[in-house]
């Protein structure tokens, strides 16, 4: 149980040098992208070492950017689409996983092995038909061809069943007693004893689906209901041309919303990630 | 627990077992129904799809049998593609997870700075990859890139191309990919070096294990073996369905040397819109992903007595 103790500074230096050394490389992309975008284009066709801005050139660079790009509209949509699919993800998954934990019912064991079978599809694998049937009705350009593959996460499924499991049946033998249904009793009381799975998974959601590029891609055009990765990739494309230091600026905008969140709830988003990823 | 006490309650459950059965297909149907119309019907179309000629647009299609699989394999595109998926798979999974072994053991071994490091090494997983591949294309751009300014100015005369040249295009994705599985697989060995006991680096020090290799030696890598055998598995299906980078910085180029699985199957699928054929590249990822973890099962099964 007994903690390792701190070393002094001085023996602590060689981890934190090194660590710093290599951390200082990894964050590379992130300074010279702030760094360019501060900067006069013609000060980046120099392709000076320099990180430091001759002239400042930072607020031509984000108002180009806020005036030719629609940026809270990308990020709304980003919120939109995050959010739905986010919502139904729950609203399917947390019943099922509570049934598959804790009822007998007919069935469980076939319906376990499909959530089981499910796990192992890539969402890459069913996307043409769902392309070609999302076509056929008229729904690509909307949030809902953006939402619906989404809806069902078997991922979500086994994770909430095996968090359930834990959860002790008294709990439940109690508010039976009580006189509450099932269905009352998933979302007043199982769902409020498992925050910790919930937020994880909610985390793994949003950053799995923000980042997302191939499904948006295959089902918007144009700006209407582009989420901020296709935003970005437009305006590198048809406005930036050539002109990095506007692309860059554009880059910090898009990237900013998450790692903020991420920064400001780190220790959740990092537990999230690492509960989420040895569980699946 | 079987004794009298508590059995009031499960009599209750004993005694309702159809509202208990009732009550178990009522919540599961919501989420059957959006399985079987998005996953489960799509997946077997995908599968049936690829033994067609189907084309979005043209009027009528036929059942080709595994023409679509002979096709793929005369195809050069397709066999570059491939290759290339192997290749980046191949440099991304040991770099990316030695690397992240390295941190997270580096991180571990002290107390000072352990949330910070953590932090700026897991930066890449919450960045938008599409905006940081942008930044990617910066700093590796020919002319104006900071990367080759440096180069230069060390006195590299003509540094590569990077993103533009067809030798250093694989590489240069791989470099981007490694940068970003980096942080993903230092959270996962750090919740597994967590989970390692203290009591056994105690035990070992009193058999007389004194130097910092010996304890890794004997018992961290032994003891994280299942943490990295998941880690190898998830980072190579994370790697094999590398798309992004590609669809945002190369499109497969310079002259498809960059050329990986899904954005051939992107691009036959959703710009030339042959989903027949689109179909069979998606089986031939869906095989290797379940070959992935078929593999992993079975490095499971001879190595169980680790749990």
């Amino acid at each position: 149980m007994d903690k390792p103790r701190e070393r002094s500074f001085l023996a602590d230096t060689p981890r934190l040098l090194a660590l710093g050394l290599v951390g200082l490389l990894l964050l590379m992309p992130y300074i010279w992208m702030l760094s360019a975008s501060l900067k006069p284009l013609d000060e980046l066709f120099r392709a000076s070492l320099s990180l430091w801005p001759e002239r400042f050139h930072a607020v031509e660079n984000y108002s180009r950017v806020f005036s030719q790009v629609p940026v809270f509209h990308y990020l709304w949509n980003g919120i939109v689409v995050c959010a739905g699919i986010l919502f139904f993800q729950l609203l399917f998954a947390v019943p099922a996983g509570y049934a598959l934990a804790k009822l007998r019912f007919p069935g469980r064991d076939i319906a376990f092995g499909l959530v089981m079978l499910g796990l192992l599809v890539p969402p890459h694998v069913p996307a043409l038909p769902l392309y070609v049937t999302f076509s056929k009705l008229g729904l690509l350009n909307t949030y809902a061809a953006l939402i619906l593959p989404f809806t069902i996460s078997v991922f979500a499924i086994f994770l909430f069943r095996q968090f359930f499991r834990a959860l002790p049946d008294e709990l439940i033998h109690a508010a039976r007693l009580d006189g509450i249904g099932e269905f009352e009793i998933v979302w007043r009381i199982i769902l409020p004893n498992s925050w910790p799975a919930a937020t994880a998974f909610a985390i793994f959601s949003v950053v799995a689906h923000w980042n997302d590029l191939f499904w948006p891609l295959i089902v918007i055009e144009g700006q209407a209901r582009a989420t901020p990765a296709l935003g970005v990739l437009y305006f590198r494309s048809d406005e930036a041309g050539d002109d990095f230091a506007a692309l860059m600026a554009a880059a910090v905008i898009m990237t900013l919303p998450l790692v903020l969140a991420f920064l400001f709830a780190q220790r959740r988003f990092v537990e999230g990630i690492a509960t989420t990823g040895l569980k699946g | 627990m079987s004794s009298a006490v508590g059995l009031g309650a499960i009599k209750v459950t004993r005694g309702a077992p159809i509202g208990e059965a009732l009550a178990g297909l009522m919540l599961t149907v919501p989420a059957g129904l959006a399985y079987l119309v998005m996953l489960l019907l799509p997946t077997m179309a995908t599968i049936l799809l690829a033994f067609t000629d189907y084309e979005l647009g043209l009027p009528d299609w036929n059942w080709i049998g595994l023409g679509n699989f002979t096709e793929m394999f005369e195809d050069r595109g397709f066999g570059v593609a491939l290759r290339n998926t192997i290749i980046y798979v191949g440099f991304v999974t040991p770099l990316s997870i030695l690397l992240g072994l390295g941190i997270a053991l580096l991180i571990e071994s002290g107390i000072r700075g352990r949330a910070t490091f953590r932090a700026i090494f897991f930066l890449p997983v919450v960045s938008l990859t599409v905006a940081m591949a942008a930044a990617w294309q910066y700093l590796l751009h020919p002319t104006i890139g900071p990367l080759n300014g440096l180069l230069r100015a060390i006195g590299v005369s003509s540094p590569p191309y990077w993103l533009s040249s067809s030798d250093w295009v694989l590489l240069s994705l791989s470099a981007i990919g490694i940068w970003e599985n980096i942080g993903y697989n230092m959270v996962l060995f750090l919740a597994g070096l967590t989970a390692i006991p203290r009591e056994l680096y105690h035990a070992a020090e009193v058999d007389g294990t004194k130097t910092w290799l010996d304890r890794f030696r004997l018992v961290t890598w032994p003891l994280l073996g299942p943490t990295t055998l998941f880690v190898l598995t998830i980072t190579m299906i994370r790697s094999i369905r590398v798309f992004d980078t590609v669809a945002v910085l190369t499109q497969g180029g310079p002259n498809k040397a960059s050329e990986v699985l899904l954005h051939t199957m992107y691009k036959e699928g959703f710009t030339f819109l042959r989903l027949g054929y689109s179909a069979a590249i998606t089986l031939v990822f869906l095989v290797m992903v379940l070959g992935l973890v078929w593999l992993q099962t079975k490095a499971l099964d001879k190595r169980v007595h680790y749990g």
